[in-house]
């Protein structure tokens, strides 16, 4: 999905004009709607579907954003008082007590604050995608049966699914967007680099949130499998990912979460990114890699869920 | 619009098949719809109905047989068959987050339709729809008659030539109904090729050119209303009613009278081309039914003649 792909009928440059002339004698006489006497003529059914074909993915996404604009206020609320709870609870409250105590040794030299950081910017990007990949993955093929309209039109199942998770990508995006400009603003983060660590905390967002895509389509009947997502997989990834303190300090037995976690691997990432902890680059490599098959392979599973409960 | 004597076919299904594990909810059935028809799938629920509405609309893929619509295959082009689409399905599946004109909008855009012919095409039919003062509420305030409207309203937004309707009409008050038949008819002479099912056998006879009959998955018989009624019933129907438990007894007293006698659990029908005389006839062998009304033969008759059921169960 590369931006060259965006849509040129969005800018309406290469589009015919939308109306054909009538004759002046029938434009006066109007007989029952304006529909039956339309002088709006469509483009040809094999143009939708060539557009389709190439865009569709593009056009669910915009369907999906749209629908967020329905509560934009919240998205906006969330995305601003998240960061803003959590930095003034643990970077300023949590940190006054952890930095007089650690002797500033215990974090590679850096604050508790610039430590923490990048961990709650790629737990949140986990928070969002955990929603937005849940309940409203079962919104649309159960409450309010929203892919069933998309179905009917040329768009193809696989659409359907990719356009959703595009939506929330795009979201995850701009919400961690506005986080790292908070964090800027506590200043706990002084790498040029910080920039990056919005895609690597979107990364997570959508390493966690793509294999948790294709297992919400799998559910047929919800009687509180997502609740349980949040409280037994959410939260432990939360505060077992290297989050709030290093990983090296839990006991071993506990240490396979975080290696496991796609939030360990996006802060480890994070951490490089905006204040040069020092990690191998072999091991910066992996975070990646481990990040881009959880999602890919999410996708790819997510793809399938749908095709084969769409088009049963 | 003028009609040509060669109609191109719109739809050819050939043995069309669909199975889920053990049950097969549509058995090989065939059929072809010429461009401007209109034709009904009559059936009671369960028939398989919706099932083929959902194979010939390309969101189900089929498990034999073989199925053209506009000459394309929809599990091999299935954005090509789509994209020639108008689909009213039976539930309806307006994004609810969406207000009813973005709605039209949206769904546009799925077919790739630019926002200088969305926007006002979403004018015109919403007030195709009469819902131009509802424009920008939720849809959830909406009636069901209204949802329903902007259904249809939506499944026009591409100007398709073919529209799939399925149970258009369900659970509609009479009033609203009549306002549907009044759009789709008002479709239907524009050219526009309606299939549409129903268990409704006033909304087949009011839209359907041609139908067919379907129970179990399979096609009972196949024509136009006039045509089915003429051929499995007779011109008029005498309904008598003796009373919840003298009914089959009556029937038995009946014979004779009519040249069919159906017995259902509250009534008992009989099949005569003069009703009146039927009745006058029942009077003269000293039965007195507690009612008696005598109507015109209905596609409810033909189905109840050709399954020994009724639609609505």
């Amino acid at each position: 999905m590369s931006s060259q792909q965006r849509d040129p009928a969005t800018g309406e440059r290469d589009e015919p004009p939308a109306t054909v002339p009538v004759p002046s004698s029938s434009t006066g006489q109007r007989d029952g709607p304006a529909y039956l006497n339309s002088r709006l003529v469509p483009h040809p059914p094999a143009t939708s579907a060539a557009k389709a074909r190439r865009f569709g993915t593009w056009y669910l996404a915009e369907q999906h954003l749209r629908g967020m604009r329905g509560y934009l206020d919240i998205v906006i609320a969330y995305s601003v008082g998240n960061p803003l709870v959590y930095l003034f609870a643990m970077g300023i409250g949590l940190a006054s007590l952890v930095d007089a105590n650690s002797g500033g040794g215990a974090f590679g030299g850096v604050s508790y604050l610039q430590f923490i950081a990048p961990a709650l910017l790629a737990s949140a990007a986990m928070m969002t995608a955990a929603g937005e990949f849940s309940y409203a993955v079962m919104s649309g093929f159960k409450w309010w049966k929203t892919y069933y309209g998309p179905l009917a039109t040329p768009l193809t199942p696989q659409q359907i699914c990719q356009g959703h998770a595009l939506a929330v990508t795009i979201r995850i995006l701009a919400q961690s967007a506005v986080y790292l400009v908070i964090v800027l603003f506590f200043g706990a983060a002084t790498s040029g680099w910080a920039w990056a660590t919005i895609i690597t905390a979107s990364l997570a967002g959508v390493a966690f949130g793509l294999p948790l895509m294709a297992f919400s389509a799998s559910i047929t009947v919800e009687k509180g499998q997502f609740a349980l997502v949040q409280r037994f997989i959410v939260m432990p990834l939360f505060l077992f990912s290297g989050t709030l303190f290093p990983l090296s300090t839990l006991p071993w037995f506990l240490q396979w979460i975080g290696w496991i976690s796609p939030v360990w691997h996006a802060t480890e990432l994070g951490r490089v990114l905006s204040y040069g902890y020092a990690e191998p680059g072999w091991l910066s490599a992996l975070h990646v890699l481990y990040l881009l098959a959880l999602a890919g392979g999410g996708l790819v599973l997510a793809r399938r869920v749908y095709a084969r409960r769409l088009e049963g | 619009m003028p009609q040509t004597t060669s109609r191109p076919t719109v739809i050819a299904a050939d043995q069309l098949t669909k199975r889920y594990g053990d049950f097969t909810a549509v058995d090989a059935i065939s059929f072809e719809v010429p461009a401007g028809e209109s034709f009904g799938l009559l059936g009671p629920n369960g028939a398989g109905k919706s099932t083929t509405m959902r194979m010939i609309g390309g969101v189900s893929q089929r498990s034999g047989g073989t199925l053209r619509i506009m000459g394309l295959d929809p599990e091999e082009q299935g954005p090509e068959v789509r994209a020639h689409l108008g689909v009213v399905p039976q539930e309806d599946n307006l994004d609810q987050e969406l207000k009813v004109r973005d709605n039209l909008i949206v769904y546009g855009r799925y077919f790739g339709l630019p926002l200088s012919y969305l926007r006002p095409k979403a004018d015109e039919l919403l007030d195709f729809a009469q819902l131009t003062d509802k424009a920008n509420a939720r849809v959830e305030d909406l009636s069901g008659g209204m949802k329903r409207r902007l259904t249809i309203a939506r499944s026009l937004i591409n100007d398709p030539r073919v529209l799939l309707l399925d149970e258009p009409t369900t659970g509609l008050d009479p009033q609203a109904r009549h306002i549907l038949w009044d759009r789709l008819f008002r479709l239907k002479e524009r050219g526009v090729t309606l299939i549409l099912t129903t268990h409704y056998m006033d909304e087949a006879e009011q839209l359907c050119d041609r139908l067919i009959v379907v129970d179990r998955g399979r096609i009972m018989a196949e024509g136009s209303p006039s045509a089915l009624i003429r051929q499995y019933s007779t011109r008029e129907v005498l309904e008598l009613r003796f009373g919840a438990d003298r009914n089959a007894g009556a029937a038995e007293a009946v014979e004779g009278i009519g040249e069919r006698i159906e017995v259902l659990p509250d009534r008992l029908l009989v099949y005569a081309h003069d009703g009146e005389a039927a009745l006058e006839a029942i009077g003269n062998r000293g039965l007195s039914p507690l009612t008696s009304l005598v109507r015109r033969s209905s596609l409810e008759d033909v189905f109840l003649r050709l399954t020994g059921r009724s639609l609505i169960e």
